[in-house]
């Protein structure tokens, strides 16, 4: 079975589908496989690709993360969140003003942030987009890009420019077979891989997470069946943000804190919900490390160019090719 | 939309001995050349300053009257007309500093190049059918592209970009006044009249009434006929090439260009908040908007200067006139989905008809 919320597959077509990801899989396996060794030849040097693969995949969990929210949101409201990368920054700064005002851990953060960003999602979706001024889709993508507007630019007059940084107390360095890894790093990706499981164990086994799938995949049949589906859509949105809350508690040692920070979370984000399928958790993570790794072999493919360009390309060509991601199915 | 509700007054009105009712858009044509001969004198009432404002409301008018075409007319929801803007502005700084041809040539050069790459990235998206959010953020993913390849690309400076080269005195040839010129806006304003010239041209020509069709009622329009994706293509070229236009005149005017300023996402975002607040879809929303938000960031960089008392803490810092903007399109959008002009237009028609 595909982790895809709106997965609609009746039980006894599981196996078939099985089958299909599994080959999807092989196929994109086999693409990065190519991909590394081309890399190789270009460079010449086993260590530079090897440390690039690492940190890749590093960087990809974080991404995987932030655009788990992100994907959830996307695909049981079918609604564009372009305030994700805004309310991560927003997150960022209350992480780093709890660490600066109490000394806490910046993991330990996550019980503010957590909290925090699951009430805004809620008051967001209740207050700017649920009802009939937030129906269609155009409306959704400018009320969400006002509210990032607004959020990043509220953070830049109310706490200014200048970056801020949080550092883990306690950070080492550690050796992965000649690459290496800051432990922020490492710990951000394992993070991220436990709040994927997290989410997924929710989706697939709890009433709420049932409910969730109900509503992504027939809203009038999940009404019909007593669901309560205004609140479903609001928990949603509310999950997701949170998840961005989770995210920049894991985050915030890694980056420095700015106010437009998220704009660039943002952008591969969308890639990244995109490529894995949207509303589909697992995906997200998968999605992330495979932009992770397109990232840093960029930098070794073309020599200069912003590593967010092969990011880009490989976003317009699953948009133009593969618009329902890498292990959705075409509707 | 909802220039059709402005427009769809019956022409049954009580026939007295005044002549005919004109054409929709002969009154909008009238309507444009009242408005362009009061701004005529502008420049030479206003305060220098406030010259400067003028002249950027026009830049902003050109450029949210391009996105209304394809956004508003065309249903076609752009989140990269960055790249239009982008691509007119380093077309014909390309040419001026490099090749030293006229900024004129290169402005329409420029057009030429957006209306193609426009052509291109719809092509391929109407092809793969991209809609709604996928359209979006394909657009968006477009203008990020051409932002990263020139910031990256020596050839056209990289994320240095131009220095249009100073001459001596004025040449309306080289489109290049001395600083505070009361020419730098009345080029500005033929211009801007020429692009809302177009946008009403376009709107009640054949091509426009079908793509609203098609924005209405795809499948219906395509069942009954309609060449979809010959007009669909038409109208993001034009929607590329009006745009275009504000990217040249704007490297002419603040003679100078970067990658940020040509292609970054806050130029898309300007474009659409700009239309949206005005009335998206409408002749005259990009008019008002263009107003209102170009004249805001002055409001409010005067305002942070000399902070009255309870703002003082917010001195010199930015960012407030983006808040506002922000906050009036959430308010626009939940509260008047036709925009200012759309819903006064509205308003206006309601009452006619009772």
């Amino acid at each position: 079975m595909t982790a895809t919320i709106d997965s609609d597959a009746p039980e006894t077509r599981a196996p078939s589908a099985t089958v299909a990801v599994l080959k999807r899989a092989g196929v994109v396996g086999a693409l990065v496989a190519v991909a590394i060794a081309v890399a190789l030849i270009q460079s010449g040097s086993g260590i530079v690709v090897w440390q690039s693969v690492v940190t890749g995949l590093l960087t990809g969990g974080l991404y995987g993360l932030i655009a788990m929210g992100l994907t959830l949101i996307f695909g049981v409201l079918d609604i564009v969140n372009f305030a994700h990368g805004a309310m991560l920054a927003v997150a960022m700064f209350l992480s780093f003003g709890v660490v600066a005002v109490t000394g806490l851990h910046p993991y330990l953060t996550m019980l503010v942030t957590v909290p925090a960003l699951f009430l805004v999602g809620a008051l967001v979706h209740r207050g700017l987009l649920s009802g009939a001024g937030g129906a269609t889709l155009e409306n959704q993508l400018l009320i969400t890009l006002g509210l990032s507007l607004l959020l990043e630019n509220g953070l830049l007059l109310f706490l200014g420019a200048e970056p801020k940084n949080v550092t883990l107390p306690g950070e080492t360095h550690l050796d992965v077979f000649g690459a290496v890894v800051s432990g922020s790093r490492l710990y951000a990706f394992l993070g991220a891989v436990a709040l994927g499981l997290v989410l997924y164990w929710m989706l697939q086994h709890t009433r709420l997470g049932t409910a969730i799938r109900a509503v992504a995949s027939n809203s009038p049949g999940a009404e019909l069946v007593g669901i309560n589906v205004r609140r479903i859509h609001t928990l949603t949105f509310a999950i997701g943000a949170a998840c961005a809350g989770a995210a920049a508690a894991l985050a915030v040692p890694l980056l420095s804190v700015t106010p437009t920070l998220g704009e660039q979370f943002n952008i591969t984000a969308f890639v990244v919900v995109v490529l894995g399928g949207m509303g589909n958790v697992v995906g997200a993570l998968v999605g992330g490390l495979l932009i992770g790794l397109v990232e840093q072999l960029t930098t070794i493919y073309l020599d200069g160019q912003s590593s967010l360009l092969g990011v880009f390309v490989v976003f317009v060509l699953v948009l133009f090719l593969r618009p329902q991601g890498l292990f959705g199915r075409r509707t | 939309m909802t220039d059709t509700a402005v427009e769809s007054r019956p022409p049954t009105r009580p026939a007295g001995p005044a002549a005919p009712p004109l054409r929709p858009q002969n009154r909008q044509f009238a309507v444009l050349a009242v408005l362009v001969l009061l701004a005529v004198p502008l420049p030479l009432i206003l305060p220098p300053a406030q010259g400067a404002v003028a002249v950027r409301i026009l830049i902003f008018l050109i450029m949210a009257v391009g996105w209304n075409i394809m956004s508003g007319f065309g249903g076609m929801f752009s989140f990269g007309h960055a790249a239009y803007f982008g691509l007119g502005a380093y077309t014909s700084a390309y040419l001026l500093v490099e090749h030293g041809v006229s900024p004129w040539v290169g402005m329409a050069a420029g057009m030429v190049v957006a209306a193609a790459v426009a052509m291109v990235i719809g092509y391929f998206s109407f092809r793969y059918d991209l809609k709604g959010a996928y359209f979006a953020l394909a657009t968006f993913a477009f203008a990020e592209m051409l932002r990263l390849i020139t910031t990256s690309s020596d050839a056209v400076n990289g994320a240095v970009g131009y220095q249009v080269p100073l001459i001596q005195g004025s040449s309306v040839g080289q489109l290049q006044f001395p600083a505070g010129s009361p020419a730098y806006f009345w080029i500005a304003l033929v211009l801007a009249g020429g692009a809302v010239a177009l946008s009403i041209l376009f709107r009640h020509s054949a091509a426009g009434r079908y793509v609203v069709a098609i924005r209405d009622d795809e499948l219906a329009a395509a069942s009954v006929g309609a060449p979809v994706m010959r007009h669909k293509l038409l109208t993001v070229a034009l929607s590329g090439a009006i745009t275009a236009v504000a990217g040249a005149f704007y490297t002419q005017y603040y003679l100078f260009i970067d990658p940020q300023l040509a292609f970054g996402s806050s130029v898309s975002i300007e474009a659409i908040v700009t239309a949206v607040i005005g009335g998206i879809g409408t002749i005259w929303g990009p008019v008002v908007g263009a107003v209102i938000v170009g004249s805001l960031s002055d409001v409010t960089a005067t305002l942070l200067a000399t902070p009255p008392e309870f703002l003082s803490f917010l001195q010199g810092r930015s960012g407030l006139d983006v808040i506002l903007y922000a906050v009036m399109l959430i308010l626009i959008v939940r509260l008047m989905p036709k925009g200012i002009f759309g819903t006064l237009a509205e308003k206006v028609a309601e009452r006619r008809r009772r």
